[in-house]
């Protein structure tokens, strides 16, 4: 048990939350991976900190939540005023910049 | 660097306790983020990426990070889930995912690619990382200086700039919101309670609309209104829920049950058998027997 199996793990979780953003349709579900895969993020910068021995990595993890927080709230005020014209959450269907 | 080097030697291996909870939360929060992706129902995703939440939280606090364990379990799966739980319900909960592929084969193509991206990543972070060593914060943290101390003392020092333009951003987020997801009426396009009360008394039905439930003998959404003569009333049936015989509570039956406060309403004697909500032809004449 070393800190790279940490790093490990949070590669793989990151890799479920892309994997996740290219199958999924519902808008919020990519959300949720998109957000899995900036926690997953946050798990390497608290492992990188413990390695270096510096607070520094966990700052920017903090930073990492303040900016998804402030995009999450964006982003699913996005969705819903998406979903009031279309009354659909599916990526699919807001094309309309399409062509 | 001398500290650096010496620490190599002695500290790429955790302790044991570390490595219990971690190979017990690692697979665990795995599965959260497999269920996440997997599962069609919008609100399961929702539960299993908090699962992966929680599990990540534990990890911070094991990882010498007690202050982002606490944020990661308050601010994310106590504020942003909910926030994603709302989003959910008020979209609708079944406006769940298509099956249809819009583009052939890209779930195929995705999970390959995943599954070789994983590869790759992993085994070159493996490789590269083998010998990391885990220094520890003990330099900045310990003794009588705390995580949340060492994280202020360099976050309002270094990080400074960073941190005031982070306000910035929080409350352009918050006007985002809210402008966003405000809907602007026109004056005037909302009808009055006048004009809904005289359309209303244009209609057949004047009253208000029966209730799920109301005069059944069951409290479920699924249980239809009962009319006077024991019928479902139809505008009763909830939308979204097949309208569900449940089992109704037998009604008291006159004077075998004297005491009950529904003796002050009269038997129901003449109610057919056989219909919801009655209670069944014979029970009275079976009370009068045996008296």
């Amino acid at each position: 048990m070393t800190l790279s199996h940490y790093l490990v793990l949070a590669a793989i979780l990151f890799t479920v939350g892309a994997v996740g953003v290219l199958v999924r349709r519902n808008a919020i579900v990519v959300f949720m991976c998109v957000e899995l895969m900036l926690n997953s993020v946050n798990l390497t910068l608290v492992t990188f900190a413990r390695a270096s021995g510096t607070v520094d990595g966990q700052i920017i993890a903090f930073f990492v939540m303040v900016v998804a927080a402030a995009e999450v709230v964006v982003g699913l005020a996005i969705i819903m005023s998406i979903y009031r014209t279309r009354r659909s959450a599916s990526v699919d269907d807001a094309n309309l910049l399409k062509y | 660097m001398s500290v650096l080097a010496a620490a190599v030697d002695t500290s790429v291996s955790l302790g044991t306790v570390e490595a219990v909870t971690f190979w017990i939360l690692g697979p665990l929060a795995l599965l959260g983020a497999l269920g996440m992706v997997f599962s069609r129902n919008a609100v399961h995703s929702a539960l299993f990426l908090v699962v992966t939440m929680l599990c990540l939280g534990v990890f911070y606090v094991v990882q010498e990070a007690p202050f982002l364990g606490a944020v990661q379990i308050i601010v994310y799966t106590g504020a942003i889930m909910i926030l994603f739980l709302f989003v959910l319900m008020l979209v609708g909960r079944d406006s769940s995912d298509s099956v249809i592929e819009t583009l052939r084969g890209q779930r195929v193509a995705a999970t390959v690619l995943g599954i070789g991206f994983a590869g790759l990543v992993g085994a070159g972070i493996a490789e590269a990382t083998r010998d990391t060593a885990a220094t520890g914060l003990d330099a900045v943290q310990g003794g009588d200086v705390n995580n949340i101390e060492a994280i202020a003392a360099l976050l309002f020092t270094r990080y400074l700039l960073a941190f005031e333009v982070t306000s910035a951003l929080l409350i352009t987020a918050a006007v985002g919101a809210m402008v966003l997801a405000h809907v602007q009426r026109e004056p005037g396009t909302r009808r009055s309670q006048k004009e809904l009360s005289k359309a209303r008394f244009l209609t057949d039905r004047p009253g208000t609309l029966n209730g799920p439930g109301v005069f059944a003998r069951g409290n479920s959404v699924a249980a239809p209104a009962l009319l006077p003569d024991g019928r479902y009333a139809e505008e009763s049936f909830a939308t979204g829920i097949d309208p569900q015989e449940i089992d109704q509570l037998p009604r008291p039956g006159g004077r075998r049950q004297l005491g009950s406060p529904d003796d002050a309403l009269g038997t129901l004697e003449g109610t057919p058998s056989g219909v919801p909500g009655g209670f069944g032809g014979g029970n009275l004449d079976e009370g009068e027997n045996q008296r």
